[in-house]
């Protein structure tokens, strides 16, 4: 299986007046092509600095310090701008959370449609248009040919976002980042949306990075799923595994944590305190002071990512990690 | 735990916004006063004791309900009342007694606390406009009050950017505490915060609510939590209660295909890999509601009746419901 994204050890630091913020730290996965990654963790985890590392997207004083990125083989980590804006939008789509913000409110959807296939594909104006109808008719907008000179104010969210998803998908980009693309929709949309994506990479073989901190989207969605805690990898597997027999004890919570309609608990598992920040990163293991397992080592030395079956979980618990 | 005895009554509350436009544009444009129906004939009962959770998408007039719950908004129809007094006493005298009885957590916990103030003055204020407590007892309330929530009588000398999300939220049901309230309104109280702290703050809710015997509107767009607070669920749908039953009778048969829609279209956490079901449509602009029953234009049942005629609420299998179909009996299978 190829890999169309491999990130290795990717770390992220802020320099500020006071020290350097490590906000990543050695953050390794890979996304096979057609494949839909989730990254899932609570806010100020780094799902989305992953995601804007990705895309060349970081807000400066922010910067990689260390670690690779490589899309189908090609480093693109330490590319000049003017290479990275070739890349987006034609090798990599991104779709972010907020449908208005992400379209500009000055051109119509068609124009911007229009002009994202222009620049990246070897297409005429009148081209780029017609394919642009196809599009939006393929994501379920009614009316395409008269909705594609309307303005992105004129349209609901959940409309939006389904133009955001025809601008991200104009020019069949290898790999498409989604950064909470669902979170600001009602439930009845989220649903709508979450089919679409789904659909539309399957028909173009896209890989699909998908960030969210909600569980659900991603049981239904993913193939794959990364936890991540405090700028580290916490645990990846098949979504399966690490929904029903997680191993690391922060996926435990966190899976324990959410209410479900299947079941009645009078108590929900509760993992106590919350994510450190960025200044205080506990030694050994992150999330140490939270852990209900914890041990005299998990407060020194920082466990590595070990494999455990089919899935792969950075903690002490896990005897592997003697026998590597 | 549960008894008979209703402790709040709606009766048919309605608040309607004034959206017009300007006078000048609107007397030069000939345009008429428009109106926006936030909330248009609501009418439920809340038991001493238990949780009603009201649920529905943005825009459906939860959060209108809730202000108008503890007098925030005035009513524009209707009545409610509290304990057997109708809420509008509440502005004169003696309203302060009536307010004393019922509070408030709001959904944002940085809004909602003053940043300039400390915790303590924060959860004292009450506790000062209500009670004739002296300085020094009041400082022990506030000690049991944070102790309470889970936080330390310290705390009560930090300002609350101290604090994340979730401890804020504690502040918040402090204070709501603070005189003894029988009756709070919750309005999306964990939708800000991550699941693990979501986790921490419903257990608080709960066992407060069993330790003190309190009475909750709990108001949220999410049904798993809604499904692990409520004993019964209101659903609401564009200004009006489509329908409203006990919790399990809800999740086990929804009747409103409104109702049915939501719950398909709760993610399936099994993992199975099987998707929702997804509905069509979205929610219609609540300036030019739909005629009839405003849910027709999305509802696969719906039949010429419903584009006409406004379903009124009934009782039907002991479940109230705003529906033709159901009332009807129309084969309503997909």
């Amino acid at each position: 299986m190829s890999n169309i994204l491999e990130i290795k050890e990717l770390s992220v630091e802020f320099p500020t007046r006071r020290g350097t913020l490590k906000a990543l730290n050695e953050v390794s996965f890979s996304i096979a092509a057609g494949e839909v990654v989730g990254v899932v963790g609570e806010s100020g985890a780094g799902k989305s600095l992953t995601g804007a590392a990705i895309i060349g997207l970081l807000e400066p004083p922010g910067r990689i310090s260390g670690g690779q990125i490589w899309l189908e083989g090609r480093r693109i980590d330490q590319l000049p701008d003017e290479e990275m804006r070739r890349i987006r939008g034609r090798e990599i789509g991104a779709i972010f959370q907020d449908p208005l913000t992400s379209l500009n409110p000055l051109y119509t959807v068609g124009h911007q449609i229009a002009e994202t296939i222009v620049t990246h594909l070897p297409l005429t104006w009148t081209q780029a248009r017609n394919r642009a109808i196809e599009l939006l008719e393929a994501t379920g907008i009614p009316a395409a040919r008269e909705r594609i000179d309307h303005y992105p104010h004129q349209f609901s969210g959940g409309m939006r976002q389904r133009v955001v998803i025809a601008l991200a998908l104009a020019a069949q980009p290898k790999l498409v980042v989604a950064d909470e693309p669902t979170t600001a929709l009602d439930v009845s949309i989220q649903a709508q949306i979450i089919e679409l994506l789904k659909k539309m990479c399957r028909e173009q073989g896209a890989a699909v990075m998908l960030i969210t901190h909600d569980m659900g989207v991603i049981a239904e969605t993913a193939d794959r799923v990364v936890v991540m805690y405090a700028g580290r990898v916490a645990e990846i597997g098949k979504v399966r595994d690490v929904i029903h027999s997680p191993r690391h004890p922060y996926s435990v919570g966190l899976m324990g944590s959410i209410p479900s309609i299947h079941q009645q608990v009078e108590r929900l598992v509760q993992i106590d305190g919350s994510m450190p920040r960025l200044t205080a990163i506990p030694t050994g293991c992150a999330f140490n002071p939270r852990c209900p397992n914890v041990m005299d080592r998990c407060r020194v030395e920082r466990p590595e990512l070990q494999q455990l079956g089919t899935s792969q979980a950075a903690c002490w618990l896990h005897p592997a990690q003697e026998v590597a | 735990m549960t008894t008979q005895r209703a402790l709040v009554e709606v009766k048919d509350a309605a608040r309607w916004f004034d959206v017009s436009a300007p006078w000048l544009e609107r007397v030069l444009s000939r345009k008429p006063r428009t109106l926006l129906r936030a909330v248009d004939g609501v009418s439920f009962t809340i038991r001493k004791g238990e949780t009603l959770a009201l649920v529905g998408e943005s825009g459906c007039g939860k959060s209108t309900i809730a202000r108008l719950l503890v007098g925030l908004y005035p009513l524009t129809q209707g009545s409610i009342l509290f304990d057997g007094q109708p809420l509008s006493n509440m502005q004169g005298r003696g309203g302060l007694a009536l307010r004393k009885r019922l509070q408030m957590i709001f959904q944002d916990p940085y809004a909602s606390l003053n940043p300039r103030w400390r915790v303590g003055r924060i959860i004292a204020e009450p506790i000062l406009a209500h009670t004739t407590l002296t300085p020094e007892e009041r400082e022990a309330r506030v000690d049991a009050l944070l102790i309470q929530v889970g936080l330390h009588p310290s705390d009560k000398t930090r300002f609350p950017h101290q604090f994340s999300g979730g401890q804020r939220q504690r502040i918040s049901i402090a204070r709501a505490l603070a005189v003894n309230p029988e009756f709070l309104v919750c309005d999306e109280p964990t939708s800000a915060l991550d699941v693990s702290v979501q986790a921490q703050v419903l257990n608080i809710m709960k066992d407060l609510q069993r330790n003190l015997g309190l009475t909750y509107l709990f108001i949220s767009h999410n049904l798993a939590v809604v499904h692990h607070v409520a004993d019964r669920v209101g659903v609401m749908y564009l200004g009006r209660i489509v329908e409203i039953a006990d919790r399990d009778t809800l999740f086990a048969d929804p009747k409103h295909p409104y109702t049915r829609m939501l719950l398909s279209a709760i993610p399936d956490m099994t993992g199975q890999g099987s998707s929702r079901t997804p509905v069509a449509g979205e929610v219609p602009n609540p300036l030019n509601p739909p005629s009839g029953c405003t849910f027709h234009p999305r509802c696969p049942f719906a039949r010429d009746l419903c584009k006409l005629e406004s379903p009124s609420t009934q009782v039907f299998k002991g479940v109230e419901i705003a529906c033709h179909g159901v009332v009807q009996g129309w084969p309503m299978q997909v």
